[in-house]
């Protein structure tokens, strides 16, 4: 195994990691702030690859699509708080997994209905596409490179809201204390309004911006969420922080799990045996670690004592 | 207003007679039908007691349904095909019993919660819903990639399991079984509840300090209450392996976690008849509701969102009211 | 689950013809929504257009969906054999979910006609007198690749499935055809949406060709960044990741792919083309695979009906093996086993207009069996 393909693999393990962390941020906002357990947002990531899709198909622009990926799963999010997750932040978190559950259906079989079974296309333009050649002479898809530092801008653009504005500062006040910011005259609706909006949108960019090297299938954001639900149980619930790095923890180790583990069990068994019981473990092994992570610390990586 | 009790009898009543009357006018699926939501209920029955009484949001349940189901299926293919299902360090035989897979399903997914169970509840709230669910996950990939028990295929058992003295091949004789197994639930669900044991675990959830106060551990009354939930679910899931003659990782999926808690939830939480009511109900309106629209799953969703909104207490809580002592 | 019946022949025009012949009814169980609702949709079309067009008129078909669950399906049919005491069985898409239903079904008498899946369990010891499977064999369109690699001189194969048993299928049949060298093999998770560490792997593996089996969602995914890697490799595949349903999602990335394919709208027969045309005009959409399977389904099974009522048994069965019917794909006949012996093709992605489709470059595999028909005995 050359010391290229392993920088490769690791460049691979950033890349799926920052993406993740788009997903992950949004929902460990909103349950920062308001407290909800939102499983639907797997669903808005879905909704920005569909409308990306739609508007590159019709326009042929991928920046339009983007923009639309991320309005459209802004304006659901924004229409899904007002009509549903608003009646929830007052009861358990029983009644928001259900309530969340059931959007999931909702929002599945709905765009299976607009948009049909079929998966739709979305590609990457040819600007963006293609390999590049890195120094060490490591041949790296472009789109990639592209993909690692948009994360990482949103992810030091959500650092700067949260610690240099006046909305980030009542998010932070929204976190710790959501009775005490209501009564110094925070419009907390309306703030709940944005966060949701927000992460909704990141979500979209998310679905949009993988939505371009993958299929944009009804169920796509499912396995996404799944995944953003180990990074910020790992993270700590709450914390962009905690997501970023999280994120990335979670990248890397289902990553590098995937290549290394088969090939580490090659030197006592025998290939195909090797192959198969390493690929069992290796999609088992972000689950191994989330677990080690917990027994360690309770609360996640970054998250409050209690 | 009906009372709760008397609600709880006549869903019972209504649960045994419908199966009865297929059986006379010979609608063998109606029997299966019903067969199918009493083992869902029996399965919710079973989440019930961790999320009902303790307040545990377990969305990895399926892990318990799905080992109940895999315990039937191992060993029931080995003694299908004739092989031990270990040799070493003893030797262990397949079987075609129903009441030794039931052991084997209970105790394996009584295990399995324990584990589960103590490294889950180190958290609570969210991280706990969202732990339970990863560890479902985890139970999934493994069964997929599982290549000695068919992986994503599943395994096929070709004929029902044996329970004595009973043809378990006729449909209202299986349904007989699981009928009874789901009351003798129901009646340990309720003893349990006004038990010292119950009444402990009902305060660890409301105010835990005040239990630690007295000299109790609220952490091992909820470790004591995931498990037998687990072992009820498990059980469960061996009886659904049986009603199918089939297992496969499906039973392992977060779907199957997040039904099992909409029986609950759709019925009343934390009622004793709350999963029953949730679970027959939900199994009707996939059979009556499938057949409006390929789209179904739109009209479920919406369904699911009124009971959130205007039936908190889910069906049993509309028509008996909030009588019910632990709220 | 769905219980929409779709009842074709009313029981007044059968009066009114005066036929004495019952009716004949057939339960399909496919997949109509959710994931993978394409393929069933596909060949329920197919299925649907082909007694369409027959003159026969007590033909009940009963469609219900199993939402690609097993325990729905099963569940599904058992009510079609104990309810609606259907004759003859088809529809289902997915192995795992055949696994689950064909071996009661045929236990207890039933006809099943697969148009689709063709697990190796049910072709070799497994097999069933009153199983047929009108597609292939499940390794068929794999071993096919494995023959073109060989014929065009591939000398150094990587190979990646996903990690379950159709995928582990996948491989041993390339492998059965296949002679040269592997530079690499590689199980991928299912349902696996990124393989940036597959294709590194790929390109640091010195192969000269790629063979990959990814159904679905998978299959687009891998494709597009394949594509976009700048890895050249030729790549070949079995015909499901380059379908006329699924090829539109992909789009350029798969210009120029080989796959194979034991159908194609440009094989040159009265009944293909009349299929490819009338499906289009009913529906609105290019045939799939898969709407050709279910239109030889549907045919296949009308044949035999003209011969004998499935309560007739054996007599069904023998029409059953005869397969007496146009085949979109020409020349068509059942193996001992009850699969198609035929001709598997090497087909190439080309763009016409503005609609990504195949063309047909040549014959993988002549008059192809399976390799566990010795296997079977009735």
């Amino acid at each position: 195994m050359s010391t290229i393909l392993i920088i490769e693999q690791i460049l691979n393990g950033l890349q799926s990691g920052i993406m993740l962390f788009l997903m992950a941020a949004g929902l460990t906002l909103i349950f920062g702030v308001m407290g909800l357990i939102n499983l639907a947002h797997g669903s808005l990531y879905m909704i920005g690859a569909f409308a990306a899709a739609a508007v590159a198909g019709l326009t042929g622009s991928f920046v339009l699509a983007l923009i639309a990926a991320m309005a459209a799963a802004a304006i659901a999010g924004v229409l899904v708080e007002m009509l549903v997750i608003r009646r929830l932040y007052a009861t358990d978190h029983l009644d928001q997994v259900l309530a969340t559950f059931a959007l999931i259906l909702i929002f599945s079989e709905g765009t299976r209905w607009v948009f049909g079974s079929f998966p739709l296309f979305l590609d990457i333009p040819d600007y963006l596409s293609g390999p590049v050649t890195l120094p060490g002479g490591i041949q790296y898809p472009f789109y990639r490179l592209v993909l690692i530092c948009v994360g990482l801008l949103v992810a030091a653009g959500l650092g700067l809201l949260i610690t240099r504005t006046r909305i980030g500062i009542q998010i932070r006040a929204g976190e710790n204390d959501r009775e005490m910011i209501a009564a110094l005259g925070v419009d907390i609706s309306k703030l709940y309004t944005l966060v949701f909006a927000l992460g909704a949108a990141l979500a979209g960019l998310a679905g949009a911006l993988v939505g371009a090297i993958q299929s944009v299938q009804v169920g796509m954001g499912e396995p996404v969420l799944i995944l953003a639900f180990v990074v910020i149980v790992i993270g700590g619930i709450g914390s962009i922080k905690g997501a970023l790095i999280g994120a990335l923890l979670v990248g890397l180790t289902d990553t590098l799990g995937g290549v290394f583990l088969p090939q580490l069990f090659k030197l006592f068994m025998e290939p195909s045996a090797a192959q198969s019981s390493g690929s069992a473990l290796a999609s088992m092994a972000i689950y191994i670690l989330m677990g080690a992570v917990l027994i360690w610390r309770p609360t996640g990586l970054f998250g409050a004592r209690p | 207003m009906i009372r709760e009790r008397t609600l709880n009898g006549l869903v019972l009543v209504l649960l045994l007679a419908v199966p009865l009357w297929a059986m006379f006018n010979d609608q063998p699926f109606t029997i299966t039908l019903a067969t199918r939501a009493v083992i869902f209920a029996l399965a919710a029955v079973g989440l019930n007691i961790a999320l009902g009484l303790g307040g545990l949001v377990s969305l990895g349940h399926a892990a318990f349904f799905g080992i109940g189901g895999y315990a039937m299926g191992i060993l029931a293919h080995h003694a299908q095909t004739y092989t031990p299902v270990m040799e070493l360090p003893f030797l262990i035989e397949g079987t075609k019993s129903m009441p030794v897979i039931w052991l084997v399903a209970m105790v394996t997914s009584g295990i399995a919660a324990f584990l589960i169970g103590i490294l889950s509840l180190r958290t609570a709230g969210v991280y706990f819903i969202m732990i339970t669910l990863a560890f479902g996950q985890m139970f999934y990939f493994f069964s997929i990639s599982w290549a000695a028990y068919g992986g994503e295929d599943g395994l096929l058992i070709y004929v029902r399991n044996d329970f004595p003295g009973l043809n378990t091949l006729v449909p209202i004789n299986f349904f007989a079984i699981c009928f009874t197994i789901l009351c003798l639930v129901l009646l340990l669900n309720g003893l349990l509840a006004r038990s010292p044991f119950g009444l402990a675990l009902n305060a660890a959830r409301q105010a835990p300090q005040r239990v630690q106060t007295v000299g109790l551990d609220p952490q091992r009354l909820k470790l004591v209450a995931f498990v037998i939930s687990g072992v009820i679910t498990g059980l469960a899931g061996a009886l659904f392996a049986d009603l199918n003659r089939f297992v496969s990782p499906t039973m392992f999926s977060w779907q199957m976690s997040g039904e099992i808690m909409i029986f609950i939830i759709l019925g009343g939480n934390a009622r004793l008849c709350g999963p029953v009511v949730g679970a027959v109900v939900f199994v009707m309106l996939e059979h009556f509701l499938g057949g409006l629209s390929e789209y179904w799953h739109i009209y479920l969703g919406a369904l699911l969102l009124l009971v959130v909104f205007f039936a908190r207490g889910g069906l049993v809580g509309l028509i008996a009211g909030r009588e019910v002592a632990h709220d | 689950m769905k219980l929409k019946s779709l009842i074709l022949s009313t029981a007044l025009a059968a009066l009114a013809s005066g036929a004495s012949a019952e009716g004949v009814k057939v339960g399909m169980i496919t997949t109509l929504s959710g994931g993978g609702a394409g393929l069933g949709i596909d060949v329920r079309d197919g299925f649907m257009l082909a007694i369409g067009q027959s003159d026969r008129t007590d033909i009940e078909v009963v469609i219900e969906d199993d939402l690609r669950k097993p325990d729905v399906a099963v569940q599904l049919a058992d009510k079609m054999i104990q309810s609606e005491k259907v004759d003859v069985m088809t529809g289902i898409i997915w192995s795992n979910l055949a696994m689950a239903v064909i071996p009661s079904a045929t236990a207890q008498g039933k006809f099943y006609l697969s148009p689709n899946a063709g697990p190796s369990a049910l072709a070799g010891k497994g097999c069933h007198k009153n199983y047929f499977n009108v597609a292939w064999q499940n390794d068929n369109l794999h071993e096919a690749a494995g023959a073109y690699a060989k014929g065009t001189g591939y000398k150094n194969s990587f190979i990646l499935a996903p990690n379950y048993p159709a995928g582990q299928d996948a491989l041993t049949g390339y492998k059965r055809m296949y002679d040269g060298e592997l530079a690499g093999e590689i199980f991928t998770k299912l349902g696996q949406t990124d393989y940036a560490a597959e294709i590194a792997q790929i390109r640091a593996s010195g192969a000269d060709s790629v063979f990959f089996f990814l159904p679905g969602g998978m299959g687009i995914s891998f494709l597009k960044q394949y594509a976009d890697s700048g890895v050249d490799l030729p790549v070949v595949g079995p015909a499901f990741s380059f379908d006329q349903g699924i090829l539109q999602a992909v789009g350029d990335a798969a210009l120029g792919v080989v796959n194979t394919s034991q159908w194609n709208k440009d094989i040159d027969n009265a009944t293909n083309a009349a299929f490819v045309e009338t499906f289009q005009a009913e529906y609105g959409r290019l045939p799939s695979l898969y709407a050709s399977q279910g239109f030889d389904t549907a045919n296949l099974l009308i044949s035999a009906l003209e011969i004998a009522h499935p309560d007739d048994a054996d007599a069904f069965r023998t029409a059953l093996e005869a397969a007496n019917f146009d085949s979109t794909r020409g020349d068509f006949e059942f193996g001992p086993n009850h699969h198609p012996i035929q001709d598997i093709y090497a087909r190439e992605v080309i763009k016409e207009g503005d609609v990504y489709t195949n063309k047909i470059i040549g014959v993988a595999l002549e008059n192809h069996s399976d390799a566990y028909a010795v296997d079977c005995s009735f």
